[in-house]
């Protein structure tokens, strides 16, 4: 089965929709059949025969029951599609979140997420991490979408219907997912070069699971002594211009927070596996991976290219 | 008394000039696009986020009197046309080219005002984008009148213009007079619901 | 009275040279002339965007791939979506109200024959401008050669931040040039109808053909115009640091979705018009009946062209609008399904008690009626808005309305080509060759198109370059890539049955269908002056009424 599947929802967002879904795809379904059969009978039964040559058949120039017959049913079956998803946007758009809900703000980068979680003081990159919601007691996940630059999309399929990260205009999305698992999905609003490989990775744990990660997420940096050389080739370089390290000297904005680095499962927005060789082409070239993406090569020599590897890959 | 009702072939069969109908339809496409224009200025009202704000305008009222009146000048103009000829015209004619450019040289008298003493150009915010280019785009429009003007006057001394030539005239004046039509909605727009 | 047309025998005139020959295409204002011009010159349009496409397919038949690079592969979508749109599309029909439109009213030409050799090179400017990105893209710091923003450039991509180099200023200049164009040619069309139709044409005795030419370009004068206004927003932000789209300054992004959609989405109405026509046309005449319901299309097609102008935000749903707003459009979308249904049903109407001919041009208008239907149908799935919160922005919606504009208007098209090219030639086209045409095409249309919805259920977004596999697209992509090829034999087919009839198909006389409106009663083809006398109608169908003395229309008109 696709991870990105419309067809097997795992939150009430996507299961509303889902069920909308199947009506309309049964009324469709219906009046294509009904059409098709009378177009294909008609074609049968008075298509030309061999010898009828030269008589014109009747001319008739219309019939004003069945023109209002064939007015109204549509309207009927418009008016019940139309109430149908009424109601489904005003309880997706319109619904009130609950006391328990997680927050989360996204800002949406060429071509990368931020995600900071305002209440719990956490600030991560490209994995979001959320909750299960019980039903009896609901903790959904709502995300304030923001965008740095240009328009982003945010799609997990799974989780809920696309909504767009547009700068200078706030959005909000809501998801509860009831059973834990990583969920899929990428940007789907072209936003540039790497719009292709701003991969989407939601892992939704259990409560307890959940805790446990925002308490390791909100440690600072760990301090290793054996990489202080890397560590110093990152504060003297471009890196600290870009990037958050907590704990540090390091408080750049314009790229991901690195604080966690290796607590994720993928770099560069999903694309890669999270580690030791891909993060040092990374650094070296992010252009080798991901050309066009804004991330500048830094002249390393292949001494401080592993140095800075190894003080990146103590950050867990 | 009976009446008699004409067969078809025999009742004239009457259209519509090319020339209005062409004209009314370059209308309805301006219109289209002054009115992006003018939703575009609505709705960045009071959103500049630094800058001068619209307060800062003063209603044009002599320019627009001019403007408008320009309009009737050339009603009169077509009229002696159609009346006389050439002879009738060429007077009101010139008046109303004198109004329009008259109203052209206010407006950059205006701009120049706004630019330098108020500080407010094209970049400053959203107020100066949107009122230049919907008050400039209306300008645009009343240069491009001018010029034809000219070329009708120009037309007029070769003596080329004559009683039967009130109908293509007459569309131009069309053009014209959506031109004095569209700075009504701009004025109104611009100047007091704006302010 | 009659509409019999004596065509003047032509005076015999010295050999010219090519130069010459050109030289009287080049600075012709007739019609037929232009028409015929719009046409090759949308054909040649078709092949280039054709071989975007394939190239587009090629890359992503398979995940990963490295066929063309992200930049260009981005060059790739945006310039096939503007030149098909732009400059195939919009082209062909005006091409064809150009070479139709007089001759069905009886005229001898447009209103303004000067003014319309001017838009159809003002047209074929635009896409001289949009290719010379190619060459001239590069500005300063450009950092792309074609335009590479998409069809719809949406802000702020296209500023200056995000849009450094000159690229995408081709797009935007190339589209205001042919806009220009394309609305003086609306503004000609509508005049000539109006000013120029023949004694005893009345508006309700027009073909319907003529009537959605009309409509058409009615329609064109407000629609074309919108994206014209935020064009030159564009430039004012981009040249003299206007801030209409530009978010730090208090400019929204989402203003110039409005403006582009409320161009973009009736602009596809003004392409989906003139093909209802052709469809009528054809229906009639292949199932030697009157149109079903003349009133009720007339009416239909002038509320869709209405609606359609109310509707343009179901593009939209997913960018944050309030519930009302969304709640809005999923009201007038659907209700533009209702006019759209009663066409189907009038054509399905007129071919029930008929006498259906399979000759080509009638198996393009089936294939028409079935692909309609479904794209009608899709379209209702999509203007549910929770469900198009899914389907917006993927595969769904690019199989949806490459539905509509391959399955349904090209296909129209075809049999337009078909029909029609016997009058503007002389000769028909070989029906052998077109059922070749036609099975090849239609295959590869369903390979490609039926196939390419599904991708959109599993979650693949549009504009993307490459794939991660494991998501179950790679598959589909294949299947669409090899109806890719079908679809390109086919069409070659066409061109070369286009090319060799002129000289080797059978001569067609005036009226080789036995059709009932006015151009089949002058020569095939036409004389430059259309009609040695001026004819004179009594009804909707004038040859029928010449065919039938014993039973004409105008009794039951």
């Amino acid at each position: 089965m696709s991870p990105t599947t419309i067809f097997s929802p795992e939150s009430s967002a996507a299961r509303m929709i889902f069920d909308l879904s199947l009506l309309v795809y049964v009324v469709c379904t219906v009046i294509f059949v009904v059409v098709s059969a009378l177009l294909i009978y008609a074609l049968v039964k008075y298509r030309k025969r061999r010898g009828d040559e030269t008589r014109e058949p009747a001319q008739i120039f219309g019939s004003k029951q069945i023109e209002l017959a064939w007015t109204i049913i549509p309207i009927i079956i418009v008016l019940v599609l139309f109430l149908s998803s009424v109601r489904v946007i005003a309880a997706t758009q319109d619904a009130k979140m609950p006391p328990g809900t997680i927050e989360v703000n996204v800002v949406g980068h060429q071509y990368w997420w931020e995600y900071r979680y305002p209440g719990l003081g956490v600030v991560t990159a490209n994995e979001l991490h959320i909750p299960t919601s019980d039903p009896a007691k609901p903790t959904p996940t709502l995300l304030h979408l923001y965008s740095a630059d240009a328009n982003h999309s945010y799609w997990v399929p799974r989780l809920a219907g696309k909504t767009d990260l547009i700068p200078n205009h706030p959005n909000q999305l809501w998801f509860d997912p009831e059973k834990p698992g990583l969920y899929l999905g990428q940007c789907a609003q072209y936003c540039g070069v790497q719009h292709a490989k701003m991969l989407l990775r939601v892992y939704v744990h259990s409560p307890d699971d959940f805790r446990r990660w925002i308490e390791e997420q909100k440690e600072p940096a760990r301090q290793v002594d054996t990489v202080a050389r890397g560590r110093e080739l990152f504060e003297r370089t471009n890196c600290m211009n870009c990037h958050t390290i907590a704990g540090t000297p390091a408080t750049g904005r314009f790229g991901p927070d690195l604080t966690h680095l290796m607590s994720r499962e993928t770099l560069a927005a999903g694309i890669v596996p999270n580690n030791r060789d891909n993060l040092r082409a990374w650094i070296k070239d992010p252009n080798s991976l991901k050309p066009g993406s804004l991330m500048p090569a830094i002249a390393f020599d292949d001494a401080e290219l592993d140095a800075v590897t190894d003080y990146l890959m103590t950050l867990r | 008394m009976t009446t008699v009702q004409l067969s078809e072939a025999e009742t004239p069969w009457v259209l519509p000039s090319a020339g209005r109908v062409g004209m009314f339809s370059l209308i309805a496409a301006e219109v289209s696009i002054f009115v992006i224009f003018i939703v575009a200025y609505l709705f960045y009202l009071g959103k500049s986020v630094t800058g001068p704000t619209p307060a800062i305008l003063h209603p044009p009222i002599f320019l627009s009197v001019c403007l408008l009146s320009s309009s009737a000048t050339m009603e009169l103009a077509v009229r002696g046309l159609k009346r006389t000829g050439a002879r009738g015209f060429i007077g009101w004619w010139l008046l109303t080219f004198a109004l329009g450019a008259t109203f052209l040289a206010g407006t950059g008298l205006e701009w120049r005002h706004l630019i330098q003493d108020e500080g407010l150009t094209i970049s400053t915010n959203l107020f100066g984008t949107t009122f230049y280019s919907l008050v400039g785009l209306h300008g645009f429009h009343v240069l491009v009148g001018l010029v034809l003007m000219l070329l009708t006057a120009g037309f007029a001394a070769r003596g080329l213009l004559s009683r039967e030539s009130a109908p293509k005239v007459e569309v131009l004046a069309l053009y014209w007079h959506f031109v004095d039509v569209v700075w009504v909605v701009v004025f109104t727009v611009v100047y007091l619901v704006g302010r | 009275m009659t509409t019999e047309s004596l065509v003047l025998p032509a005076a015999a005139a010295p050999e010219k040279t090519w130069l010459e020959r050109a030289h009287a295409w080049v600075t012709t204002v007739d019609h037929k002339r232009l028409g015929i011009m719009y046409i090759v010159f949308a054909l040649v349009c078709l092949v280039v965007g054709g071989l975007e496409a394939t190239i587009i397919r090629l890359q992503l038949m398979k995940a990963h791939a490295n066929v063309v690079s992200p930049e260009v592969f981005n060059e790739l979508f945006t310039m096939h979506g503007t030149t098909m749109i732009f400059f195939v599309a919009m082209p062909i029909m005006f091409g064809a109200a150009n070479y139709l439109a007089p001759l069905m009213i009886g005229a001898r030409d447009m209103a303004f024959p000067r003014l319309n050799a001017f838009t159809f090179w003002l047209t074929v400017f635009g896409a001289a401008l949009l290719y010379y990105s190619l060459l001239g893209g590069y500005g300063l710091y450009g950092d792309a050669f074609a335009p590479n923003v998409g069809w719809f450039a949406y802000a702020p991509l296209t500023a200056k931040t995000f849009s450094r180099g000159h690229s995408n200023d081709y797009w935007t200049l190339a589209l205001l040039v042919s806009g220009f164009g394309s609305v003086g040619t609306a503004i000609n069309v509508i005049a000539t109808i109006f000013s120029q139709r023949c004694r005893g044409m009345t508006l309700g005795r027009m073909p319907l053909a003529v009537w959605l030419f009309l409509v058409m370009c009615v329609l064109v004068l407000f629609t074309l115009t919108p994206l014209t206004a935020a064009q030159l927003m564009l430039l004012v932000d981009r040249y003299l640091g206007g801030h209409f789209f530009d978010a730090q300054a208090g400019g929204s992004a989402v203003l110039w979705m409005h403006f582009f959609w409320v161009f973009g989405h009736p602009e596809v109405y003004v392409l989906a018009l003139p093909a209802y026509g052709f469809l009528s046309e054809i229906i009639q005449v292949f199932s030697r009946k009157a149109i079903f319901g003349y009133p009720a299309m007339v009416a239909a097609s002038i509320v869709i062209a209405f609606i359609s102008m109310s509707v343009w935000a179901h593009h939209m749903f997913s960018v944050g609008m309030t519930s009302y707003g969304n709640t809005f459009f999923v009201i007038t979308t659907m209700a533009i399904s209702v006019p759209t249904g009663i066409k189907i049903f009038n054509w399905l109407a007129t071919i029930w008690g008929g006498k259906v001919d399979f000759k080509v041009p009638m198996l393009w208008a089936i294939a028409f009626l079935f692909q309609f239907l479904v794209a009608g149908l899709t379209g209702v799935m999509l203007a549910c808005a929770p469900l198009d919160w899914h389907l917006t922005n993927s595969y769904f919606v690019v199989a949806h309305f490459h539905y509509v504009i391959v399955g349904a208007l090209f296909m129209a098209v075809f049999g337009a080509f078909y029909f029609w090219y016997p009058k503007v030639v002389g000769r028909m086209l070989s029906e052998k060759l077109g059922r070749w045409h036609f099975w090849l095409f239609v295959i590869g249309f369903h390979l490609t198109f039926d196939f390419m919805h599904i991708p959109g259920f599993l979650g693949m977004p549009r504009r993307i370059y490459t794939y991660e596999p494991g998501r179950g697209w790679d598959v589909w992509n294949v299947i669409i890539g090899i109806g890719v090829l079908f679809q390109g034999v086919g069409t070659l087919i066409l061109v070369f049955n286009l090319i060799r009839s002129a000289k080797k198909g059978k001569p067609a006389g005036n009226d080789p269908w036995d059709a009932w409106t006015l151009e089949w009663s002058t020569s095939s083809p036409p004389p430059e002056y259309n009609f040695a006398t001026l004819p004179v109608v009594r009804s909707r169908r004038p040859l029928w009424d010449l065919k039938h003395p014993e039973d004409p229309d105008w009794k039951y008109e």
